[in-house]
């Protein structure tokens, strides 16, 4: 009775309300418009990127309260919310890792709206809306990189100006606007500020309008079945002849399984953004300290290792002609084909394509996070000589290992599975050169190795190529190339087998 | 609009300008009135549009100008560099802002090949601009991200650089080594 009663009460200001605004008559289609009765866990990726990218604004907005976008004091500001404002280390904790988590569910979303089909009429604008928010959400992750304004961000920076650069014609007038001037400093973090926190967010939020409403108008696809086919001139009508029938309403039905994914995905967040806490800050942003080894976050890592594996000769071209291309593709996908089956199982050629992109971005992204191409700065330094590889050599031998390490062989070449790997692993050298062939490639370099010629004198040489020389397996014979065995000028031999034998 | 404006059978044209269509018959008269504030209207938007944006857009697109010009900077007495060596060496980059902070300071690589003769190297790789490290034992400069290599004169060894390192201008004033810096060293560099 009381209950009926305040609810009467409750009335009045909602009528009231919806008098003057007509908000409910609004928000009604949105939220009990029909959907597929098939759509179902396939379904919630989208909506987690959308409560991914609320926890975004919420946290960004936070963070912007504290945050100094000043070259001069950003990095100091980020040490100051990590260490002493009360859970400032959790709101960038979980900006951080809400970002990852936004670009992860992004991409599955696409995934599966490129397998099922649903970019196919009259749903292609849903598509290149969502082609441009990936690219929105993208450049918020390189934006918000370049705040840590640490090691990575500058020399990522730096990585980003080389390639503009490399523009003909405009190279240097496109690095100043990206850079803000001629060096990296206090106009390009701030620029990057202006694009991280106003542009970007504001042309997110408009394309998630605009996306959400050809939501609304073109309805949610149905899961694709072999044989039903998608005919552009009487689609609309059967579809919502279809969803008249057998639809349900987005609210409650089809929210809930949303709702129970996204409630798992926020609790998953909180605990990652508790236990491994914010993402950097790296080094301070001083370029004078350069013992830094900078690389990417994560959704960049395939670039990273996309440029590192580049043909040198063709590198510019591609590195700045192939992200054009890529997004051209993107946005033509729903007009190369726009009917037809929608089923994966028909579209053996789209799901080749999809497997294909998948494995190239993590093969790239494994090399990036390897990085084998690179040389390892400090392991000529820091790395021991594997016992088995000097043991029962001779003086000359053992002065080569000294040699091998001091002259920093090992930054590219592993010995016992430690050391660089941009040059082959040497556990095994001297079955594939003999000791001719090995004085050859160390003075005179080439396969991509320098020429050490002029920086070695004779005796660090000789002494190198004796214990590159004991380096094989036991048992095995030596380099059975044509000279293998002829003495060298320095009368050295191969390693007595008695005592490679224990 | 002009001609449409007089003629009612046409009247649709100004549909968009929110006139209330259809609120009694229009009179030629007032047609012709609204013609001419639509015009009046869109011609002051346009001029103060195109004087707005002359300010933003030059104020965007200025960093692209290149109005920096490179200053003579100290590296400190000669003495500091041996004869045969490679030396590490930073100064405070001539371009700066009040808001660089840190990142105004710059590193270089000064080789003295004899006395009063120097190379001196930008720290920025030739291939994506990460800091190459000098490796005294094997005359060697290193690059920590793609395996760029140079020798000690700053040619390209190895790796995917294009071209060698790029170099400083240079001169000796008062025993002291000075370069010519500040734009961060980029492929409009000669050498």
């Amino acid at each position: 009775m009381i209950l009926a009663r305040i609810l009467a009460l409750a009335k009045i200001p909602i009528e009231w309300i919806e008098l003057r605004t007509g908000a409910i008559a609004f928000s009604k289609p949105m939220l009990f418009h029909h959907v597929p009765r098939s759509a179902k866990w396939w379904y919630v990726f989208g909506s987690a990127t959308l409560m991914f990218f609320t926890i975004q604004i919420v946290t960004g907005v936070c963070l912007g309260t504290m945050y100094a976008p000043s070259a001069a004091q950003a990095w100091e500001s980020l040490r100051y919310i990590d260490e002493d404002v009360p859970f400032g280390w959790m709101l960038r904790a979980l900006h951080g890792w809400s970002s990852t988590a936004m670009v992860v569910m992004m991409v599955i979303h696409m995934l599966q709206v490129f397998l099922h089909g649903s970019f196919k009429f009259p749903r292609e604008l849903n598509w290149i809306t969502g082609v441009f928010l990936l690219l929105t959400v993208l450049a918020l992750a390189f934006t918000g990189q370049v705040m840590r304004w640490d090691q990575d961000a500058y020399w990522g920076l730096g990585i980003g100006a080389a390639i503009v650069d490399r523009v003909p014609i405009f190279g240097d007038q496109m690095r100043g606007l990206l850079l803000g001037g001629p060096i990296i400093g206090g106009e390009t973090l701030n620029r990057f500020f202006a694009l991280h926190v106003f542009i970007l967010p504001g042309a997110a939020i408009a394309l998630v309008g605009v996306h959400m409403t050809l939501i609304i108008k073109n309805g949610i696809s149905e899961m694709p079945k072999p044989g039903a086919v998608v005919v552009p001139s009487t689609y609309r009508k059967e579809f919502e002849e279809r969803m008249e029938k057998t639809g349900v309403p987005f609210f409650p039905d089809a929210v809930q399984r949303d709702m129970v994914f996204c409630g798992t995905c926020l609790i998953i967040l909180i605990i990652l953004a508790a236990s491994f806490g914010p993402f950097g800050p790296g080094g301070m942003p001083d370029p004078t300290l350069i013992d830094t080894n900078p690389r990417p976050d994560y959704p960049f890592m395939w670039i990273f290792g996309a440029v590192s594996l580049l043909p040198p000769a063709s590198e510019t071209a591609i590195m700045l002609i192939t992200p054009a291309i890529g997004v051209l593709i993107l946005i033509a996908v729903p007009f190369l084909s726009n009917s037809g089956e929608r089923a994966p199982s028909r579209r053996p050629g789209m799901v080749l394509v999809a497997v294909f992109v998948v494995m190239a971005i993590v093969a790239l992204t494994y090399e990036g996070v390897t990085s084998p191409w690179s040389p390892v700065m400090d392991a000529w330094s820091s790395l021991a000589t594997p016992a088995q590889f000097i043991k029962g050599r001779t003086p000359l031998q053992v002065q080569g290992a000294v040699v091998f390490q001091s002259v920093q062989c090992r930054n590219c070449h592993e010995l016992g599975g430690f050391g660089g790997k941009r040059g082959p692993a040497l556990d095994e050298i001297s079955t594939r050169l003999s000791p001719d062939q090995l004085v050859r490639q160390i003075q005179q370099g080439g396969g991509n190795m320098p020429a050490f010629g002029k920086n070695l004198n004779s005796a660090q040489m000789s002494a190198l190529v004796a214990f590159l020389g004991t380096l094989r397996p036991e048992n095995e014979p030596d380099s059975k190339i044509p000279g293998a065995n002829l003495p060298l000028p320095t009368s050295m031999s191969p390693p007595d087998r008695g005592v490679l034998t224990r | 609009m002009n001609d449409n404006a007089n003629t009612p059978e046409k009247k649709n044209g100004c549909a968009g300008c929110g006139c209330g269509e259809g609120n009694g018959a229009p009179t030629s008269r007032s047609d012709a009135r609204r013609g001419f504030m639509f015009k009046l209207g869109a011609g002051l938007l346009g001029i103060g549009g195109a004087l707005a944006a002359i300010p933003i857009v030059g104020y965007v697109l200025g960093p692209a100008r290149t109005r920096y010009k490179n200053e003579w900077v100290d590296l400190g007495a000669l003495s500091k560099f041996p004869g045969g060596q490679t030396r590490f060496a930073t100064f405070l980059n001539p371009i700066r802002q009040p808001t660089d902070g840190d990142s105004a300071k710059t590193a270089c690589w000064v080789r003295c090949i004899e006395s009063g003769k120097f190379q001196v190297f930008a720290i920025n790789c030739a291939h994506l601009g990460c800091p190459v490290h000098w490796f005294e034992q094997s005359k060697l400069f290193m690059c920590p991200c793609h395996g760029g290599v140079y020798y000690q004169d700053g040619s390209r060894a190895a790796g995917p650089p294009p071209r060698g390192l790029f170099e400083y201008k240079w001169k000796v004033e008062g025993g002291k080594l000075l370069i010519d810096a500040g734009r961060l060293p980029g492929l409009e560099e000669s050498a």
